[in-house]
């Protein structure tokens, strides 16, 4: 097999030092001038097309949101964990499902055994989401939720809950992922076919332009897409061109395009290779507001402005020597900042090993704080502005990306890129390629392949109780004897109507989690409908 | 009769992360095995009657989501129940060393923990398959 084939031809300033390349393989010249940037237009930021940021002042204005993704358990532990966080200056809330709960599975299914809240918190009623958010005011706090296949489900709870804190649904905020491609493109929690997704997802952008017009319905996610293994550019591209997959839905479905556009947000990885990183979020920005405005007609300069989440890099955290994950997290989020990100997770040091435990999340926490507040970065808006380097690498990625939206407009769109493979296989050749890379020491990683040391620290991880798959059942089955079963039915068999009929399915949804109706019991109504989707593996 | 190592690389339970179970495959693959990879979600059940199908040597299970304490166990039963005993079954994944040791008192040969190199995984396939033939 020739593992090297795919990448780049790689130029060289001399014939005898070994050529550079970014971590996505873009080859780097020996030195970057003036004159490789003449021919860039770069207006400052706050101006079209905002690849210098999508504020004027940027975070002189208003700092990024601080937002560590957590959850797990029961939501009585998360709920603690949520009120933990709040009072250590965290700014936002962001909730983590366990595998059942994003595979629309109750706690009581029998494929759930062993996986109630191990990889974030189990939800199956909406009685779990009251416990979730008790004693947080939704009015108040900006709250994400990781949430794809049943994202109308858990999101029709979210406003359920609101509803009982007599909080107004026009001023609640936050985010809904609801990005079901990039599950069928790289982290596969899917439930049904790509169309009838896309039809839920359609409803859930449809229903908050006209019911919950400051909450974003969607974050289109390259986070995972990443962390499947693409490279920034295959990060970069298939996150874009998802994002315009959703923008032809809705125009489809005869929604203006100014009117929710405003509010399709993104999310994006940061990894270790700081430049490539910065002139990622740069390019992202850049593109998609020149896609808005010019393929799809946004008026509307809000439409226009492509704000992001960042998480720093999963995949980049290592066993071995567990403490260098804290470094490698402060640079991926400095990079995150420089890039001018919306908002920003920062991972764990003991995340190679479990659910990060709460010191492990306070130190995350306080890097971005450290950034924040001591290091000076957030006084200048896009401060890598005008380098030659970063220029050009942005200019670059832009250049990579648009290749790849063509290639797959060519295909028909997102859709039939999925069907016949494209991304998948993309993905999956670039992994192979980096894990060979770190095989053979080209890559080198600080502490697996290189500077190893033959003895280890153990480090202190969460310990989770280990009755929270009980606790869940038998509160489940406490609710189910309690809740008015009959209300539920005829609840489920409106909403199987709507789904028949291609109506807006949020209304009837919110009806069922009302009633208490659990997301296993609405999905399976759905699946009877919509039908499960399988893959065909992609090697 | 084909001399090549036959293996199946599964992935259990719920979860969808497949870039380990993809990588692996092709890694055993390159290295001359002859793999069939699963796909995702397979229950034990699944996973058993795809060995004795396939009539595998080795069973490679990708875990990442913490389920391996409910999930091999019930693999490692099956295979008791149809007299498989002799294939070698490995765990790749996010095991705590605690848990990893538990597993291999079931019977599991190696527990393979992240960042552990694709060659040490086809040498150890290589030589334990070879003493067992």
């Amino acid at each position: 097999m020739k593992l090297m084939a795919k990448l780049p031809t790689m130029s060289s300033g001399t014939t005898t030092a070994p050529a550079r390349k970014t971590l996505s393989g873009i080859p780097i010249e020996p030195v970057y001038t003036a004159q490789d940037i003449a021919g860039l237009n770069v207006p400052p930021p706050g101006e079209f097309p905002y690849m210098r940021g999508i504020h004027e002042s940027m975070y002189r204005g208003k700092l990024w949101t601080m937002r560590q993704f957590s959850g797990f358990a029961t939501p009585e532990e998360t709920n603690r964990r949520y009120l933990y966080l709040l009072s250590q200056g965290q700014t936002g809330l962001s909730v983590a499902f366990d595998l059942p709960t994003l595979m629309g599975y109750d706690a009581d299914h029998a494929t759930s055994a062993g996986e109630v809240g191990k990889c974030g918190v189990s939800i199956s009623s909406l009685e779990d989401m009251e416990i979730l958010f008790r004693g947080i005011p939704l009015a108040d706090v900006t709250v994400s939720m990781t949430i794809n296949s049943p994202a109308p489900v858990i999101w029709a709870m979210y406003l359920a809950v609101a509803e009982k804190q007599g909080a107004d649904w026009s001023k609640l905020s936050g985010t809904l992922q609801n990005d079901i491609l990039k599950e069928y493109i790289a982290q596969k929690e899917y439930i049904f076919p790509p169309r009838p997704s896309m039809r839920l997802v359609t409803d859930v952008i449809e229903y908050s332009t006209q019911h919950v017009a400051r909450f974003n319905p969607i974050s289109i996610s390259g986070y995972h897409i990443r962390e499947a293994g693409s490279t920034a550019v295959q990060e970069l591209a298939f996150t874009l061109r998802d994002g315009m997959e959703y923008v032809e839905w809705a125009v489809a479905r005869g929604l203006p395009v100014d009117s929710f556009a405003p509010r399709l947000s993104f999310f994006f990885n940061s990894h270790n290779d700081f430049f490539e990183e910065i002139a990622k979020f740069r390019a992202a920005r850049k593109i998609w507001a020149e896609t808005m405005r010019d393929r799809y007609g946004a008026g509307d300069e809000r439409s226009w402005k492509l704000r992001t989440h960042a998480q720093t890099a999963g995949c980049s955290l290592t066993w071995q020597q567990p403490y260098n994950n804290i470094v490698r997290t402060t640079l991926q989020a400095l990079a995150a900042v420089l890039g001018g990100t919306q908002s920003l997770h920062t991972n764990s040091l003991d995340e190679a090993y479990a659910l990060p435990s709460e010191h492990a999340v306070t130190i995350a926490l306080r890097t971005q704080q450290v950034i924040a507040y001591e290091s000076g970065v957030a006084e200048e808006p896009d401060p890598l502005g005008g380098s030659y380097f970063v220029e050009s690498l942005t200019a670059e990625m832009e250049k990579q990306a648009r290749d790849y939206i063509r290639r797959i407009d060519e295909m028909g769109g997102m859709i039939p890129a999925i069907e016949r493979g494209f991304p998948q296989t993309e993905i999956a050749n670039a992994s192979y390629e980096y894990q060979h890379a770190i095989e053979t020491g080209e890559q080198k990683i600080v502490g697996v392949n290189a500077f190893v040391e033959q003895s280890e620290q153990p480090i202190e991880l969460l310990q989770m109780d280990a009755s929270a798959e009980a606790d869940q059942l038998e509160k489940l089955a406490r609710l189910k004897s309690r809740r008015d079963n009959a209300r539920v039915e005829a609840c489920l068999k409106a909403l199987r109507g709507t789904a028949v009929r291609q109506e807006n399915t949020m209304p009837a949804i919110l009806d069922a989690v009302r009633a208490y109706a659990t997301v296993g019991e609405i999905c399976d109504t759905l699946r009877e409908v919509f039908g499960a989707y399988t893959e065909t593996s992609v090697l | 009769m084909d001399p090549r190592i036959r293996v199946l690389v599964a992935k259990p339970g719920l979860d969808g992360h497949d870039r380990g179970a993809k990588v692996i495959a092709r890694a055993l693959r390159d290295a001359g095995m002859e793999v069939i990879y699963t796909g995702l979600r397979q229950t034990p059940e699944m996973i058993v009657s795809a060995a004795l199908q396939e009539d595998v040597q080795v069973i490679g299970l990708s875990i990442l989501s913490g389920a391996h304490n409910a999930i091999v166990p019930r693999i490692m039963d099956l295979l008791r129940e149809k007299g498989m005993d002799d294939v070698l079954v490995l765990v790749g994944g996010i095991i705590p060393d605690e848990d990893a040791a538990e597993l291999k008192k079931l019977g599991v040969a190696a527990v393979f923990q992240p960042g552990a190199s694709l060659e040490a995984i086809v040498d150890f396939i290589r030589s334990s398959v070879k003493q067992t033939a």
